[in-house]
């Protein structure tokens, strides 16, 4: 059991944003998991402050045109496709 | 604001507005595919901007470049240090799930723009500029928003550099904040960062509220807290000056009539209908935290605020005005006509160096634009024939043909059939009549009409009138009127 809290509803929240439908079951699932995984954050709030190399900064290219992917390429991953697009279900 | 106070008094509109534009760069913003519209879905697309596992961003420096020539014309801020940051939210135009935008550390702040409407200057504060990338565009397919049946994604979009400016709540009237797109992209034009034409290139989010017009002090300046407590709406999926201010309108009178009705105005979004001139509420469900802005970490920030010194702007549309005034002696109102969009400007100083200042801005300003926005066109449509219409402005000042047929059939042909000027003067036999040619008509005219001659001599000056009309004639019209009147006075007088 985790000392943080993340409540049901905290969960659902996220579900939605994520757009990600949760049974019940799953929502408690998670709500256990979420406390679990913010433990570990916390965790990291001991580790002691080290020197570091300093940042890099001003990281840029210059605006010249690269090949990218072809038309087939680009889609090779997708399930569904429709005259070069990729296809989903209606959104709004 | 208490309803009861905003039923008694007068009401008045804060508009402010939220400007999305893309900059045109070669290249998009974190990747190398290029900005060029295609008609093929899916063809300027890379790991980068589809999202791919593993992808990393590298910002382009044109597009901070330009970043920066904004900054310098809006006289903002360019902070020591700038960065971008991850805006998430769920939807099939971002690949990646997430906007790379920038949060607390934009590139602008603190700028100012002036506009003119209708005859006054108002400075108009801009409260931040920011780099962010475009999502990519969707098609639903079989029916509207709602009742399409599927969705088609292309990402030939998603990554086009994108400058969002927000002003500070500084418009009454929705004229003004019309005024004030306009304005806008023509410093964007003047800077060479921005196509208008680009389908597009330019959308708006406009943001309304209504408070007691007893509100406003003297200097037009409203307090946080009236500004807190009035609720506002935001409307979105503007794309154009004008759907900006009918969608303007329409939500000031909507929020007054809720007022007046004692009903309150929601805190809302609202969708721009474009058809029916009208806005209906979205149903939003995320808040801003709900985005869960948090720092990118695949790009470092940036430190550009020297860059200003660095890159050079051209002289913008008010400056270009006054000095027009100045050096060539024009009104106000052909400066700024001259000066509206930089091709005009810099093809007007072409012929006002050639020829009189004058004769060049009524040829450009008045029968150039004139003809051209007649016909629904711009300059950039005639941009590779500037030096036929230089031409056409040389035969007029050199007294080759009149001005009333250089603008009556030469200009109109040029326009409409694309013919060269000389071409048209030597088809229709425009060339002015040599003075020999006319001296001959005026003789003629003299022998051929004794009754009208004689009407003259007895003092019937409309008499001449008809000589005039006869000489005309036999010159085929290509005389002067005045040059023949003067002669055949000089011809009867003696």
């Amino acid at each position: 059991m985790s000392d943080t809290e993340a409540t049901p509803d905290d969960v659902r929240h996220v579900a939605e944003l994520a757009r990600v439908d949760l049974d019940e079951d799953e929502v408690d699932e998670f709500a256990d998991q979420f406390a679990d995984i913010l433990d570990y954050f916390h965790a990291l709030d001991e580790v002691p402050t080290v020197e570091r190399d300093a940042d890099l900064v001003n990281v840029m290219r210059p605006d010249e045109v690269r090949e990218g992917l072809s038309q087939a390429e680009a889609l090779s991953n997708a399930d569904e496709t429709e005259d070069g697009y990729f296809r989903g279900p209606n959104v709004s | 604001m208490s309803t009861q106070a905003a039923q008694e008094g007068d009401l008045a509109a804060v508009i402010g507005l939220e400007v999305h534009v893309q900059l045109e760069t070669a290249t998009k913003i974190f990747c190398g595919c290029s900005t060029e519209p295609t008609e093929e879905p899916n063809t300027n697309v890379c790991p980068v901007c589809l999202g791919l596992p593993g992808a990393l961003p590298v910002l382009n420096e044109g597009a901070v470049e330009a970043a920066v020539k904004v900054g310098k014309a809006i006289d903002a801020d360019i902070p020591e240090e700038t960065r971008f940051h991850r805006k998430n939210y769920y939807y099939p135009d971002l690949p990646k799930n997430f906007q790379i935008t920038q949060y607390d550390e934009p590139i602008c702040r603190d700028g100012e723009l002036e506009v003119s409407v209708e005859g006054e200057r108002r400075t108009v504060r801009i409260r931040r500029a920011h780099l962010e990338e475009d999502p990519g565009s969707l098609q639903h397919v079989g029916g509207g928003i709602d009742s399409a049946t599927h969705t088609r994604v292309n990402y030939n979009r998603a990554g086009t550099p994108l400058m969002e400016i927000v002003t500070k709540p500084d418009f009454r009237r929705p004229a003004e904040a019309r005024a004030f797109l306009a304005k806008l992209e023509e410093v964007l034009e003047y800077l060479g960062v921005f196509d208008s034409q680009r389908d597009g290139s330019l959308r708006v989010d406009a943001n309304l509220s209504i408070i007691p017009e007893d509100e406003i002090d003297d200097e037009g300046a409203i307090s946080e807290e009236t500004l807190a407590d009035a609720n506002r709406t935001e409307v979105k999926n503007i794309s154009s000056h004008k759907g900006a201010e009918t969608a303007l309108a329409y939500e000031e009178t909507r929020q007054k009539n809720l007022i007046r009705r004692g009903k309150g105005v929601q805190q809302e979004t609202r969708h721009f209908n474009e058809t029916h001139g009208s806005t209906v509420s979205m149903r939003s469900k995320e808040e801003e935290k709900d985005y869960r802005y948090f720092e990118e970490a695949d790009l470092p920030p940036l430190q550009v605020s020297d860059w200003k010194e660095r890159i050079p702007i051209p002289e913008l549309p008010d400056a270009r005005r006054e000095r027009f005034e100045e050096e060539y002696g024009l009104d106000d109102e052909s400066a700024s006509k001259l000066t509206s969009t930089k091709q005009v400007a810099d093809f007007y100083e072409d012929v006002a160096e050639s020829f009189d200042p004058d004769l060049a801005a009524t040829w450009v300003a008045d029968n150039l634009l004139g003809e051209l926005n007649y016909r629904d066109m711009q300059i950039t449509d005639v941009e590779g024939r500037l030096d036929e219409f230089t031409r056409l402005v040389e035969l007029v000042a050199d007294d080759e043909i009149t001005t009333k047929n250089a603008e009556e059939i030469v200009l109109r042909r040029m326009l409409d059939e694309g013919e060269q000027p000389d071409d048209i003067v030597e088809a229709e036999g425009l060339g002015k009549t040599g003075e020999d040619e006319v001296a001959q008509a005026v003789t003629e005219a003299i022998d051929e009409n004794p009754e009208a001659v004689a009407d003259y001599e007895d003092g019937d000056d409309g008499a001449i009138n008809f000589l005039v009309g006869q000489v005309m004639g036999k010159t085929g019209g290509s005389a002067d009127p005045g040059t023949v009147n003067g002669l055949l006075r000089e011809e009867l007088d003696d």
